[in-house]
């Protein structure tokens, strides 16, 4: 009984003790709560393609994309940037995890839009998913006017929409990898491609300082194109933030600035050296207030 | 049998023992303000854990930095990639000791002012922080609140370039507790 009472008594003082040593661990540790993981890439956009990342909401991102003319074309048209097109485009964050967003682009005239939404956001601690799973789906449209009088193009022939599945992580502070399959479906094609593409896309983000990242941007067409003529588009460049601005400075064999345009119309190789310069040009302002209310006293 | 009661009733003791004239949240409130003549940042964070020993007086409080919520995402995105690199250093403490604890009477209902000393940690940086308060005991519970200033140099918090003009060197945080009885 002695004995008993003695272990009690051990126990008892033990407890106390505990208490004394830290009071926040007597509440249990916290680490098990849900964090979600931000910031797995700088901007919305790998590059051409959508990446995992979410602009907030109640901001508005307005987008200009420049693609200038091959670098292989020499001093004469000095190195490509003497051609350029481009895209300006406007996204808005209606929510946390849902985007849209519309934009025109001078090749061809093309206007597009889509919406994003992510139904997985990739969490540490309990019940979190180790991957964010995002949605996108698209349409463009071709307004340029037809100067064939052969061909007899209708509305509905200058339609093109693409649906696309992102499924990204963001491994450390530093790394971040995304795979994200395509299909691209164009009403009117070719006589030899087929109307709908698929493509797997792969996005990667390394960042090399605060403020500076490398990204690479690579879309693997599986069906649907002759393989002697498109090509595979591969960007490769900079991300460089300078407060509420992000430039995206790279070089691509793409051209086009829609998932339509870049995926089924890249006619360049990067083997016999036809790239060229781009950049992204990305500015964001808050419209939606967010609310916030005074703490109570 | 008996012998197994027993010890159960002594760790039934013991806890209660461990868990009398503590008080707690898990909800408390935490706002900071930067003001420059460029920019007024502020934010706030409702989920601050604390943690009060009415007989010691030891007073801790914990706050995951990446509950802050901006009025501009792009505010909260440096906030946690840039300056308080807050996958690196999740959470900032506070542990402090309230000076004249013993001449606070927790079994009455009224307002007491309270100062309040301790290590503060934010960015993995450690400093002594001393400041007043007032600790309001009223319907069992007790109320905390406080107002202090971090210098963000001390916590080698860095600000880049561009923002140097925008973010105050001198931070203005205000905490707000309610504080129920840990059972």
């Amino acid at each position: 009984m002695r004995r008993i009472a003695s272990t009690c008594f051990f126990l008892f003082c033990a407890f106390l003790a505990f208490s004394q040593d830290d009071l926040l661990k007597s509440l249990g540790t916290d680490s098990l709560r849900k964090n979600y993981v931000t910031n797995a890439f700088k901007s919305s956009r790998v590059i051409n393609g959508h990446s995992m990342e979410f602009i907030g909401k109640g901001v508005l991102d307005f987008r200009i994309l420049h693609r200038f003319g091959p670098v292989n074309q020499g001093i004469k048209e000095f190195f490509g940037l003497d051609q350029a097109s481009m895209r300006m485009g406007f996204d808005y964050g209606l929510g946390k995890n849902f985007t849209i967003g519309i934009g025109r682009t001078t090749l061809q005239k093309e206007l597009d839009g889509f919406l994003k939404f992510r139904p997985v956001h990739q969490a540490s601690g309990l019940g979190g998913s180790p991957v964010s799973l995002v949605l996108v789906a698209g349409m463009s449209i071709i307004t340029m006017e037809n100067d064939d009088p052969a061909k007899d193009i209708t509305f509905s022939s200058r339609v093109g929409y693409y649906y696309q599945a992102i499924i990204g992580r963001k491994f450390n502070q530093r790394f971040t990898l995304q795979l994200s399959p395509t299909v691209v479906h164009r009403n009117q094609v070719l006589l030899n491609d087929d109307n709908d593409t698929y493509a797997l896309g792969i996005g990667s983000r390394f960042k090399l300082s605060k403020r500076v990242a490398f990204v690479v941007d690579y879309f693997y067409v599986l069906n649907g194109l002759p393989k002697e003529q498109n090509f595979n588009p591969l960007s490769l460049g900079f991300d460089i933030e300078t407060g509420g601005h992000v430039f995206q400075l790279h070089f691509s064999n793409a051209s086009g600035m829609n998932e339509r345009a870049f995926i089924t119309e890249t006619f360049n190789d990067w083997g016999k050296g036809d790239i060229q310069f781009g950049f992204n040009l990305s500015r964001v302002f808050t419209i939606g207030k967010k609310k916030s209310k005074a703490l109570k006293q | 049998m008996q012998r197994v009661l027993l010890i159960l009733i002594c760790f039934f003791i013991g806890s209660i023992a461990s868990g009398q004239g503590k008080f707690f949240t898990k909800t408390g409130s935490i706002s900071f303000f930067s003001k420059t003549q460029l920019e007024d940042i502020d934010a706030h964070n409702r989920s601050v854990t604390c943690v009060l020993d009415t007989k010691t007086g030891n007073v801790q409080f914990s706050v995951l930095m990446k509950g802050f919520e901006f009025k501009k995402a792009l505010m909260q995105e440096h906030f946690n990639e840039d300056y308080i690199e807050s996958d690196k250093y999740p959470r900032a403490e506070f542990k402090g000791q309230i000076d004249n604890n013993s001449s606070i009477d927790y079994s009455k209902e009224a307002a007491n002012q309270v100062r309040v000393k301790g290590p503060l940690t934010i960015h993995g940086q450690t400093n002594d922080l001393e400041t007043d308060g007032t600790l309001t005991v009223k319907e069992g519970k007790i109320f905390i609140t406080c107002e202090f200033k971090v210098e963000i140099a001390d916590y080698k918090i860095s600000v880049a370039a561009f923002a140097k003009n925008k973010v105050a060197k001198t931070i203005s945080v205000k905490v707000s507790c309610v504080l129920e009885q840990l059972k």
